[in-house]
């Protein structure tokens, strides 16, 4: 067990020395970088693709893919939205929001194990399904006039003393995570399932039953950003989340995590999500042109897909 | 004994973490120095738009860095490519920066609020371009005046087609105020007339491939059309695209809005009647202008309209 984490460490160790070198030469670069609220900032901008890509990551340990975490994001703050504006108990909002969340990771999965279908197929026509389902629920208007709750202003918009709640809740479910993914069979099974499917089947693990917790888990962790991003927008926009899905990718890539399954970790998730919420931030600060920024963030991501390939090789 | 020291210190726990919520930034109460720590001399004005893939921004834009080198100060640009959230973080990063007063041109007007609150609470003043915001504190709002705009395009329509006939109307994206007044402006003039039907109201979001799209739709369920008023002009040259496709350009009235160059050309070879020009350049030079006035703190009008005018091919 101590062996195989040093040798994830070894693997994000590329990263995270790219994420100190951006971060330094930023600091440099910009006077306002280092200050404490525009570290607060970024964090709190990171930590919506964040829970997007600590699901994605389970996804893509089990050697699957879910691009439909934006849509998902966009169907479940619009349905959260919607009832928060009919008038419903915010708390009560968030959870139903929440669930429908995962039910729509569960029908990923259920389509995936239970119809056989690769989960780069399925999850394509999900995300155009729930993109639609949202268009048609939204009418494809913003939904606006949500209520004035505490509640629900505190959780894209709070902070905790001092520290803004997204983030708070970025590190709550990171901890919790990691605890699955380490010390329970779930997360152990999670990793058999990429390492060898059929190997993980025969020695007993109920595979199908798994991969549909974990996209269940990814569909609940997407909504979880979504209500983030109602809550922070004031409103939920239709097209919200539109290309989340390549920038959560991105980040369990840029982590280390391998594209065929079963190595990886979130530490690295978090670490590439980082990177690219630095990245966002640092080249504005430094009145970079938006048409250049994407030049360099499609750079990043396929240097971590060029990286990707050349470990699994 | 122990479990009621337990239950002491979890309640003291769920007490100090209530007590820490609140929605305000730290440190929001000494804000109001910041904006000018950016030293004296050289004032930095941020704009963030909703987005450089669309020439009237483009213009827009390009007036105001003229009118900024004219007047000596310096203007950074963030294009949110029509992303609310995108904006969101830029003008949060914007914030970051210190700049001395934000321009913004919002993606969505609900969507923007929290980004004004934030620098409501920063101390930077904030003024609209061309959408409005649906809240925060906003020292004034240059646009110019769709309503009068829509009403317009409506006459010249009324006039093109002599008062009768089916017409379409591609609404902007919705929601954004552009897209509510020049439709108003519209309807105004349009429900008047009793000859008038208004057979399709579509949105096709200020693109030109969805007002393509949604235009080839329209002509599916409508063969018979008698104009067309998009509420941008990418949008009438998306239509124009389908209805020449269709055969059907020669008997359609085609009048879009915001007169870009490519809409000024397809008026010049016939291919499209008429477009409202607004005037981004202006726009652009008039946000500058304002925003110094509110740096220097002069008092400025809530509303600040820039004049609109008719482009035909005569």
């Amino acid at each position: 067990m101590k062996h195989k984490s040093l040798g994830e460490w070894m693997q994000t160790l590329g990263s995270m020395i790219g994420l100190l070198l951006i971060i330094i030469i930023l600091s440099v670069m910009s006077d306002n970088f280092l200050s404490l609220g525009n570290i607060l900032n970024v964090l709190r901008q990171v930590s919506i693709n964040a829970l997007i890509a600590f699901g994605m990551t389970f996804v893509i340990l089990t050697g699957g893919i879910d691009l439909s975490v934006g849509s998902v994001l966009a169907l479940a703050g619009a349905l959260t939205a919607g009832m928060l504006a009919s008038g419903m108990d915010p708390v009560l909002a968030v959870l139903i929001g929440l669930i429908a969340g995962a039910l729509m990771g569960a029908f990923n999965g259920l389509i995936i194990t239970k119809g056989k279908v690769a989960p780069f197929i399925a999850t394509l026509a999900t995300m155009t399904i729930f993109r639609g389902l949202t268009l048609v629920y939204t009418d494809g208007r913003p939904v606006t006039g949500l209520s004035d709750s505490f509640f629900f202003e505190m959780i894209g918009k709070g902070y905790l003393f001092g520290i803004p709640f997204p983030v708070i809740l970025m590190g709550a479910a990171f901890i919790i995570l990691v605890f699955i993914l380490r010390k329970t069979t779930f997360g152990r099974k999670v990793y058999a399932i990429g390492g060898n499917e059929s190997a993980s089947i025969l020695s007993g693990i109920k595979s199908d039953r798994v991969k549909i917790w974990v996209y269940s888990l990814t569909g609940m962790l997407s909504a979880l950003a979504g209500i983030i991003l109602t809550s922070r927008l004031n409103s939920a926009q239709p097209n919200a989340g539109f290309t989340y899905e390549l920038d959560a990718i991105a980040a369990v890539v840029l982590g280390g995590t391998s594209l065929s399954g079963g190595r990886g970790w979130l530490v690295g998730t978090l670490v590439g999500a980082l990177i690219i919420g630095v990245l966002n931030n640092g080249l504005n600060l430094l009145n970079v042109s938006s048409f250049y920024q994407q030049v360099v963030k499609g750079g990043v991501i396929l240097l971590a897909v060029l990286l990707d390939r050349k470990k699994s090789a | 004994m122990r479990n009621w020291i337990k239950h002491v210190a979890l309640g003291v726990l769920a007490l100090m973490l209530l007590v820490g919520c609140s929605t305000e930034p730290p440190g929001s109460d000494s804000s109001e120095e910041s904006g000018g720590s950016s030293g004296e001399g050289e004032k930095t004005i941020g704009f963030s738009v909703s987005t450089l893939n669309n020439p009237f921004f483009v213009t827009l834009n390009e007036g105001m860095e003229k009118a900024a080198e004219s007047e000596g100060v310096k203007v950074q640009t963030k294009d949110a490519q029509d992303d609310p959230s995108k904006q969101v973080s830029d003008i949060e990063d914007m914030i970051q920066q210190k700049v001395d007063v934000l321009l913004v041109n919002p993606t969505d007007s609900a969507a923007i609020v929290s980004a004004i609150e934030s620098a409501n609470d920063a101390g930077i003043p904030v003024i609209t371009v061309d959408r409005q915001a649906d809240g925060g504190e906003i020292a004034a709002h240059i646009a110019s005046d769709n309503v009068k705009g829509g009403e317009m395009a409506a006459k010249h329509i009324l006039e093109k087609i002599e008062s009768e006939g089916k017409v379409v109307e591609l609404q902007g994206i919705p929601g954004s105020s552009a897209a509510r007044e020049r439709g108003e402006g519209f309807h105004n003039i349009v429900d008047e007339e009793g000859g008038m039907e208004v057979v399709a109201s579509q949105p096709a979001d200020f693109d030109r491939s969805k007002g393509l799209t949604v235009m080839e739709n329209i002509i599916q369920g409508n063969p018979e059309i008698d104009a067309v008023f998009a509420h941008n002009d990418q949008m009438a040259l998306g239509a124009i695209e389908a209805l020449e496709a269709a055969g059907m350009n020669e008997d359609v009235v085609v009048v879009g809005f915001d007169a870009i160059d490519d809409a000024k050309a397809a008026i010049e070879e016939g291919r499209m009647e008429a477009t409202v020009a607004q005037q981004p350049d202006k726009i652009g030079e008039k946000g500058i202008e304002t925003a110094l006035s509110v740096l220097n703190g002069e008092d400025v009008e809530e509303f600040i309209p820039v004049e609109l005018q008719l482009v035909t091919g005569k």
